[in-house]
């Protein structure tokens, strides 16, 4: 099957490739079905992007969801065996509020998730397979990268109460420095820790520099680990090109609850928001009482939308307009000589303000080239 | 070429100082000191293109990336809660969210206390923080009427000299929290157009230390 590639959507370019990427790396595709029993979702709620999700009464009266995530299936699905790995990729519908217009929208979003007993290596094939995701959409591209584990041994050891340490986290997702030494002066004043995560709020660039920069700063520190830890994954991209695509920064923050390991976001020049969000979920694991861990991301495909698309000026190459007495046959062959070198559109009374390369008229048997745009 | 730096500034006296600031960062625009009605300024030689935007879209410009980096109070900040990043405080445009109800009133905490405000969200969740059932009243403006024609119990708005207030014979009851113009970057510009951000935020602060 030939497709030209203006057919597709940006976002349908996306899916093609990512696939493709994610088949070559040995990872099978997922496939579920758009209903899943509410009970799944309603304990870990806030795992999701937004905690609304559609729900309906089924003929035998159990309380059925459509599929706000699908990472809460897999999980659901993977067998919890020592020393067994899963490796799974999706795309599927989803249906979530937009943040933008706050009514919900059906997105389609692709996905991989690593579960099992997760090393070094699946979590550097998977920051590996992110990147090569983003640089498959664009070439300007880049990965921003953070440990939770770092955050979280500084954040335990400040011992905030649970809205401190949930307004402390949020100014660190700012980069609101300002803001963020002042609340550190009320709440854990003098502690040598409060200035680490003063520190580790400053530090945004390429993973060389970051990480010496962190491990002059980290070792000896509850941080030690989980920062010997980052470093010995990233240090696998070394004398890679997709090197240059990474970045350290502690700004993207997730959950405390769920997330445990590294975790990363996705940013492609034009497109404002983060398209590719993810991390090592073991907490979340253990939530669903799973003793495995896991590692994975999504790639949000709505935001593609208006990206890199560039539109026609032309809604068709060749416009035919036929009379009501024009014969059949002579239609057929004038479309068809024309749908052989591009698109064709024949009509009785076409819309006026179409917008075509070429305009044909076919009057009784009569076949005439009226206009020529390109 | 240099990829041009887009920057929101609010219309007004606020986005004016902000402005002066930015230029003696050396990201100058000569053009926005011309009298006219025009709303975008481009100086290509430092690269950068400024717009004026209503204070409280400021936050959407760059929210959306129309914008890289702009200007705006932290009021809009808190009520709209942008998904932006929040690099400094220009501590320009310096006032606070305060209540505020006639002299004579006691919050005795009995019903539901009515609050009339611009800021649904603000105040929202600083009753919420304080487990009072409160009863939103939405006003676009000239809130210091609402408690004077019993509208309202108290108000939630930005307070600067207070005369406004004195003037309809109302009083500060709590401050709920200090507000000034802060410096906002769209969260994406801020990885592809890293260097002349950062170059920006460092002068700014560099100008904030020598205040």
């Amino acid at each position: 099957m030939n497709i030209s590639k203006s057919a597709l959507k940006s976002e349908e370019k996306a899916v093609f490739a990512l696939r493709s990427i994610y088949d070559k790396y040995g990872y099978s595709q997922y496939k579920m079905s758009k209903f899943e029993e509410y009970d799944l979702y309603v304990r870990n709620k806030d795992f999701l992007t937004s905690d609304s999700v559609i729900t309906f009464t089924d003929t035998n009266g159990k309380l059925l969801a459509l599929k706000p995530d699908v990472t809460f299936s897999i999980i659901k699905d993977s067998k919890d065996k020592e020393g067994y790995i899963q490796k799974l990729y999706y795309n599927e519908n989803v249906y979530r509020v937009s943040q933008t217009t706050h009514s919900f929208k059906e997105i389609m979003q692709v996905g991989l998730e690593c579960i099992g007993d997760i090393d070094d290596y699946c979590l550097y094939e998977v920051l590996l397979l992110a990147v090569k995701s983003l640089k498959s959409i664009s070439k300007s591209a880049v990965l921003d990268i953070s440990h939770m584990g770092i955050i979280s041994s500084i954040m335990d050891s400040l011992e905030l109460s649970k809205s401190q340490s949930n307004e402390i986290l949020k100014y660190i997702g700012q980069k609101n420095s300002h803001q963020l030494a002042s609340a550190l002066e009320k709440y854990a004043p003098e502690n040598e820790n409060a200035q680490l995560l003063m520190e580790l709020v400053g530090i945004y660039g390429k993973t060389d520099e970051a990480l010496s920069r962190l491990e002059q700063l980290l070792t000896g520190t509850v941080a030690e680990d989980a920062f010997y830890q980052l470093k010995t994954v990233l240090s696998a991209f070394d004398g890679s090109d997709f090197k240059k695509l990474l970045r350290i920064d502690f700004s993207v923050i997730n959950d405390l609850k769920y997330y445990n390991g590294i975790i990363f976001k996705g940013f492609i020049e034009g497109i404002p928001a983060s398209v590719l969000s993810g991390g090592q979920y073991d907490k979340l694991m253990k939530k669903m009482k799973r003793k495995s861990g896991a590692v994975g991301f999504a790639v949000y495909l709505d935001m593609l939308e208006r990206f890199g698309g560039e539109q026609s000026e032309y809604d068709v190459d060749t416009l035919i307009i036929y009379s009501a007495d024009s014969d059949l046959n002579s239609v057929k062959s004038v479309t068809e000589k024309y749908a052989a070198e591009g698109s064709v559109l024949a009509l009785k009374n076409p819309d006026k303000k179409l917008k075509y390369k070429t305009l044909v008229e076919i009057n009784g048997d009569e076949v005439k080239v009226i206009e020529k745009n390109a | 070429m240099k990829k041009m730096l887009n920057i929101a500034l609010p219309k007004g006296r606020l986005g004016e100082k902000a402005y002066s600031m930015f230029e003696k960062a050396g990201f100058e625009c000569p053009s926005i000191k011309e009298n006219n009605r025009k709303l975008i300024f481009e100086n290509e030689e430092c690269a950068v293109r400024y717009f004026w935007a209503k204070p409280s879209d400021v936050a959407i410009y760059v929210e959306r990336g129309a914008a890289d980096i702009g200007v705006t109070g932290k009021d809009i900040l808190l009520e709209y809660e942008p998904d932006v990043y929040e690099l400094l405080d220009l501590k320009i445009g310096k006032c606070k969210m305060a209540v505020a109800a006639k002299a004579d009133f006691r919050d005795k905490r009995i019903g539901t206390l009515r609050v009339a405000t611009k800021f649904s969200n603000i105040a929202n969740s600083y009753y919420s923080a304080k487990g009072r059932d409160i009863d939103i009243i939405h006003l676009n403006g000239s809130i210091e009427i609402a408690p004077v024609i019993d509208l309202s119990d108290v108000i939630v708005d930005i307070v600067e000299t207070g005369t406004t207030l004195k003037e309809n014979n109302l009083v500060v009851f709590d401050d709920v929290v200090d507000i000034s113009a802060r410096v906002i970057a769209n969260k994406s510009s801020f990885k592809f157009k890293n260097k002349q951000i950062e170059k920006v935020i460092a002068s700014l602060s560099k100008q904030i230390e020598e205040l």
